[in-house]
């Protein structure tokens, strides 16, 4: 979108300059008018904006640079081609074009609502569990058995612990 | 519970119709959630989809509501039983057209629908009759969170629940509400609506989403957007949007009896006559006539009472519920022609139209 005499989806000189105000957030729109035709601008009813900001935003022009997903492989030419991402792992990947182009889509950039309480308590105690597990192995190793013995007795006492999930 | 058995169970849609249900007709509000450490289902290798699949729907399956639900593969699912849960709004297009390792879990009662394998691992749905936004939302933050307790769902501090597609990031929340807007309509306001509509965040669609049209009068009113506010701020919104579009369309009703009321009891009272006496009718120009009707009963014209008939026959008119009450499948001429014969006899004993009875308000 540097240039904004070019149309936003393919290269052509812009002549629909649409601007659209969506929740007191000014966005901005140049298109050609072939692109324009056939995203339905002319037709109020029948267009989505976020639609189309998205697919202008995936414009390469927009977001230099390869970025690849190491998770999943996927890339970001896969992401231009289908829109979706490849797995969680992508949006941190991806996350250098990703802040622009959610600030064209959504209210805000950053989450504000439900969080998943049990599932990250759960996540928590994984870690801290692997955690103690490590410190045990490396206590028996390096022969310091009182340490051991007091890991492993705060390992059972964090397994006891009452988690919400039944044990799997 | 077998699909055949829940095919011929009515649905929340028709069973619940009320004067409650007057412009408003559902209520539906879907989570996108996914697995954590899982690729999506449209990236995800076969294996992959199977093994999400099979952890997504132990988990839904055990949960409350999902007791004794109908647990199903899409790919054993035929065609026009597909159809038939697209058109009671139970599954999406999307997944009624997608690969092996989708499926899903209805409710027996039909307000709960979890989609497996769609665009994301888990589509979880809750709909209800009527406008009821707080209530829906009760039911399903409290299903998400009894899936929490033994799902891992994929989450950022920062981006909320992760999904598939950016545009659902945040809540993953699509809250949207199914509305009679006949008089909008009928004095072309809908064009002004929709672009109010979209200026202050909501989308307004069609009766089947995206791409459908608006036969029936009746349009889907949704959020757009889903990161950076959070679920109760959203619904709010679309609460105080909703509830301006109903005064809007009885403004507009009042008006309309204003200005002409014979030429509305004429829309009215002709679209009685159609629905007694066709012999051809195509599902649009069904939708359009049942609208009047419904119209007519919000009106006074016809008794309440008469109301969950329209509904269900809202239903009813569609392809795939057609064919499979007729036990075949039958080209769009020979529909028609099945789809008339079907409103004639329901409306064969349809008490005629009054027009005293009139309620000049609109609001009954």
């Amino acid at each position: 979108m540097a240039n904004p005499l070019k149309c936003d989806l393919c290269d052509k000189p812009a002549t629909v300059h649409l601007t659209q105000i969506v929740s007191n957030k000014v966005h901005k729109v140049d298109l050609c008018e072939a692109c324009a035709q056939a995203k339905g601008v002319t037709d109020p009813s029948g267009f989505s904006l976020s639609d189309l900001l998205l697919k202008a935003s995936l414009n390469p022009e927009a977001a230099p640079g390869a970025l690849r997903c190491e998770s999943c492989g996927f890339t970001q030419a896969d992401f231009k081609k289908h829109g979706r991402f490849g797995c969680p792992a992508c949006y941190d990947a991806f996350k250098g074009m990703l802040e622009p182009m959610l600030d064209g889509m959504h209210k805000g950039t950053k989450h504000s609502g439900k969080i998943p309480q049990a599932a990250l308590a759960r996540q928590t105690l994984h870690e801290r569990l692997s955690k103690l597990e490590l410190d045990l192995s490396d206590a028996i190793k390096s022969e310091r058995y009182e340490d051991a013995a007091r890991t492993r007795d705060e390992i059972s006492q964090v397994k006891q612990a009452p988690h919400q999930s039944p044990p799997r | 519970m077998t699909i055949a058995s829940l095919i011929a169970s009515p649905s929340e849609l028709t069973d619940a119709a009320s004067n409650k249900t007057a412009i408003v007709l559902m209520t539906r509000i879907r989570l996108a959630r996914n697995l954590a450490a899982q690729p999506f289902p449209g990236w995800a290798k076969p294996a992959q989809r199977t093994r999400i699949a099979e952890i997504c729907t132990a988990a839904v399956a055990a949960a409350n509501p999902l007791k004794r639900s109908l647990n199903v593969d899409v790919d054993q699912l035929g065609e026009l039983e597909k159809q038939i849960l697209v058109e009671r709004h139970l599954i999406s297009r999307e997944l009624s057209g997608s690969k092996q390792g989708s499926s899903v879990i209805i409710s027996k009662d039909q307000t709960v629908s979890v989609m497996v394998n769609e665009e994301d691992h888990l589509r979880i749905q809750v709909l209800r009759a009527g406008f009821q936004l707080k209530k829906t939302w009760n039911v399903i933050n409290e299903l998400d969170t009894a899936l929490e307790a033994s799902l891992d769902y994929a989450f950022s501090p920062t981006f909320g629940y992760l999904t598939a597609c950016p545009t659902n990031l945040g809540t993953g929340m699509r809250a949207s509400a199914m509305m009679h807007l006949p008089a909008l309509v009928i004095s072309s306001q809908m064009e002004k609506v929709v672009r109010a509509v979209n200026q202050l965040g909501m989308v307004v669609r069609g009766l089947f989403g995206e791409g459908s049209d608006a036969s029936g009068s009746i349009f889907q009113i949704s959020n757009q957007t889903t990161l950076g506010e959070s679920e109760e701020e959203i619904l709010k919104r679309l609460t105080s949007v909703l509830q301006s579009i109903i005064e809007h369309e009885l403004n507009a009703r009042e008006k309309l009896l204003e200005a002409d009321a014979g030429k509305l009891f004429d829309k009215i009272g002709r679209a009685y006559g159609i629905m007694q006496n066709s012999y051809l009718i195509n599902s649009s120009e069904a939708m359009n006539l049942l609208s009047l009707i419904r119209l007519g009963i919000d009106l006074g014209v016809f008794p309440d009472a008469n109301r969950s008939t329209i509904d269900r026959l809202f239903i009813e008119a569609q392809p795939g519920h057609l064919q499979h009450a007729q036990k075949g499948e039958f080209d769009p001429a020979q529909r028609d022609l099945l789809r008339a014969a079907h409103l004639r006899s329901e409306f064969a004993n349809f008490v005629r139209p009054d027009f005293s009875l009139i309620n000049s308000n609109g609001k009954n």
